[in-house]
């Protein structure tokens, strides 16, 4: 019974397995640091530039819905108005942010990902780089990581300020606090600590994203019906094992 | 020189290999032949380590393939080089870093004007001139046959495995691809183990052959020995086309 939760292929603890020793190949001395090197570089410019566009529009609407519908609960009750630019700014910082940018990159980031590692067990490149002798674990998982938990920390916080502007347009353009309200909301009750959990956040949510997409590729098997699985489910579950770290982190750090 | 012993592999009840016994000669072109879906190519990646047998050792001359450490098996790696049935061409680079990449990674201490005479050499090697900057997708499936022999044999290796060199390819662009793999196994007189169900490559440079059935050596020998042979299991896979087998009883008749 034990043995069949542990070996059989549908099974989640299978892979849990998998994925744990999977690990050990991944951080291994790269054959060659320049090999390395150049496509940590080139994967840091796939997930920081082309995921910049998008990042940048949902941040802010997700700021602006904030601050709309916070002044919308505020309306006639005794809450100061500009408590609005407080609350927006808290909100990005500790949850937004992070959270909504991981999940999106997670669908377009994770996706590809798996799609690419994907293609490339099933055209053989990967045997084709076995056989060369390259640690294909190594230098096709190690740069990805590594360039996604430097990128997306950056792409969070650029989400944070752009949401932060997104709450500020929405409201003056609604008239539902005056400019000089939202900048003192944004400059009162400032916690430096939830800057700290904003960070472990996005670091800890790119490298699952990045990991279990990549985990998802890698052993990928069959045609292009698996492969387009494959792809669906590292966003299901890089989706899914984000929110749950998300869960996680907020009890740990605010404890 | 690479022999194999009682191999045996199993995909859960599966038994594609049976036990196998064969050696594969150094200079010489070795065969893997047999039907579709007889196991050549479960046969090859058994020998260049893609896969680990069931049962059954691995010998490159006095290594024990299966049992080698991480470090007898990378070095090992080095003198390694396999074409794959579908080219195995890295898309995202061009023909001419598609060559050179087992250098980039590997050849450290090698300067780039070094690499590119290497690069250089192979492609003239394998006859093909101009398109060093090319993508694999820009050329035709002939000339990637071509890079990818490039590219297994840049890092002067002492073993080649090819993997259905010719499927895909017309008859004319096929033997090329044959004699030109032949021509290298003589040039470096090194261990290459081609697979094939092609009756024409057989016949050509078919000099220590493999012919697996059923998951067993169904006959061994040499392209001559192939016309004399009376095994039914060889005669059948090679007058499997009709107009071979009319050619053939015309002959007899
Ligand atoms: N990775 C694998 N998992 C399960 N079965 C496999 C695998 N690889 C090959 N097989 C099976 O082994 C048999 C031989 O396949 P193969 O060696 O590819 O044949 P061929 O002689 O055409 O190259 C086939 O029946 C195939 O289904
Ligand atoms: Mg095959």
């Amino acid at each position: 019974m034990l043995r069949e939760l542990f070996n059989s292929e549908n099974s989640v603890l299978y892979h849990v397995g998998k994925f744990v020793m999977w690990q050990k190949e991944i951080y291994k001395k790269p054959e060659n640091w320049s090999m390395y090197y150049k496509e940590i570089v080139r994967q840091m410019y796939d997930i920081g530039i082309g995921s910049l566009t998008i990042v940048m529009i949902i941040s802010l609407f997700i700021g602006a819905v904030t601050a709309v519908q916070f002044s919308y609960q505020l309306s006639g009750g005794l809450i100061p108005e500009y408590y609005i630019g407080y609350v927006v700014r808290d909100m990005t910082i500790i949850e937004l942010a992070a959270t909504i940018t991981c999940l999106v990159l997670a669908g377009k980031v994770g996706s590809n990902m798996a799609a690419e590692i994907g293609g490339m067990r099933q055209k053989e490149h990967i045997d084709a780089m076995e056989v060369m002798g390259v640690n294909t674990s190594a230098y096709i998982i190690m740069p990805k990581i590594i360039a996604a938990i430097i990128v997306i920390p950056l792409l969070v916080s650029l989400s944070a300020i752009v949401g932060i502007m997104g709450g500020y347009l929405a409201s003056i353009a609604t008239g539902s606090v005056t400019e000089a309200d939202y900048i003192k909301g944004l400059r009162s009750f400032f916690v430096p600590y939830n800057v700290l959990m904003m960070y472990v956040k996005a670091f800890v949510f790119a490298f699952i994203l990045t990991s279990v997409s990549c985990y998802q590729g890698y052993f990928v098997k069959g045609g292009s019906i698996e492969l387009g699985e494959a792809s669906t489910r590292a966003v299901v579950y890089s989706d899914i094992l984000i929110l749950v770290a998300d869960f996680i982190i907020a009890l740990v750090l605010t404890s | 020189m690479i022999r194999v012993e009682k191999i045996h592999k199993s995909f859960g009840e599966q038994e594609v290999l049976k036990g196998i016994d064969f050696t594969f000669e150094t200079g010489k072109t070795n065969l893997i032949i047999g039907k579709s879906g007889a196991g050549k190519t479960v046969l090859l990646k058994l020998l260049v380590g893609l896969m680990k047998p069931t049962k059954g050792k691995v010998w490159y001359d006095k290594l024990d393939f299966v049992n080698l450490s991480k470090e007898e098996l990378q070095s090992l790696r080095m003198d390694v080089g396999m074409l794959f049935q579908g080219n195995a061409l890295f898309d995202s680079l061009t023909v001419e870093e598609n060559i050179r990449f087992p250098l980039d990674m590997f050849s450290k201490k090698m300067s780039i004007d070094e690499k590119q005479e290497r690069v250089n050499t192979c492609l003239a090697k394998v006859e093909l001139e101009g398109v060093n900057h090319k993508y694999p997708s820009e050329i035709s499936g002939g000339m990637q046959k071509r890079v990818g022999i490039a590219r297994a044999i840049v890092l002067n290796p002492k073993y080649l495995f090819c993997d259905e060199p010719n499927s895909g390819l017309d008859p004319k662009t096929a033997i090329t691809i044959d004699e030109l793999i032949s021509n290298i196994t003589k040039e470096f007189n090194i261990t290459t183990v081609i697979n094939t169900h092609d009756m024409n490559s057989v016949m050509e440079i078919g000099e220590n052959i493999c012919l697996l059935h059923q998951g067993k050596l169904a006959w061994q020998g040499s392209k001559e020995a192939v016309l004399d042979s009376s095994n039914e299991t060889l005669t059948d896979f090679i007058f499997a086309s009709p107009f071979l087998k009319k050619l053939r009883n015309a002959a007899a008749g």
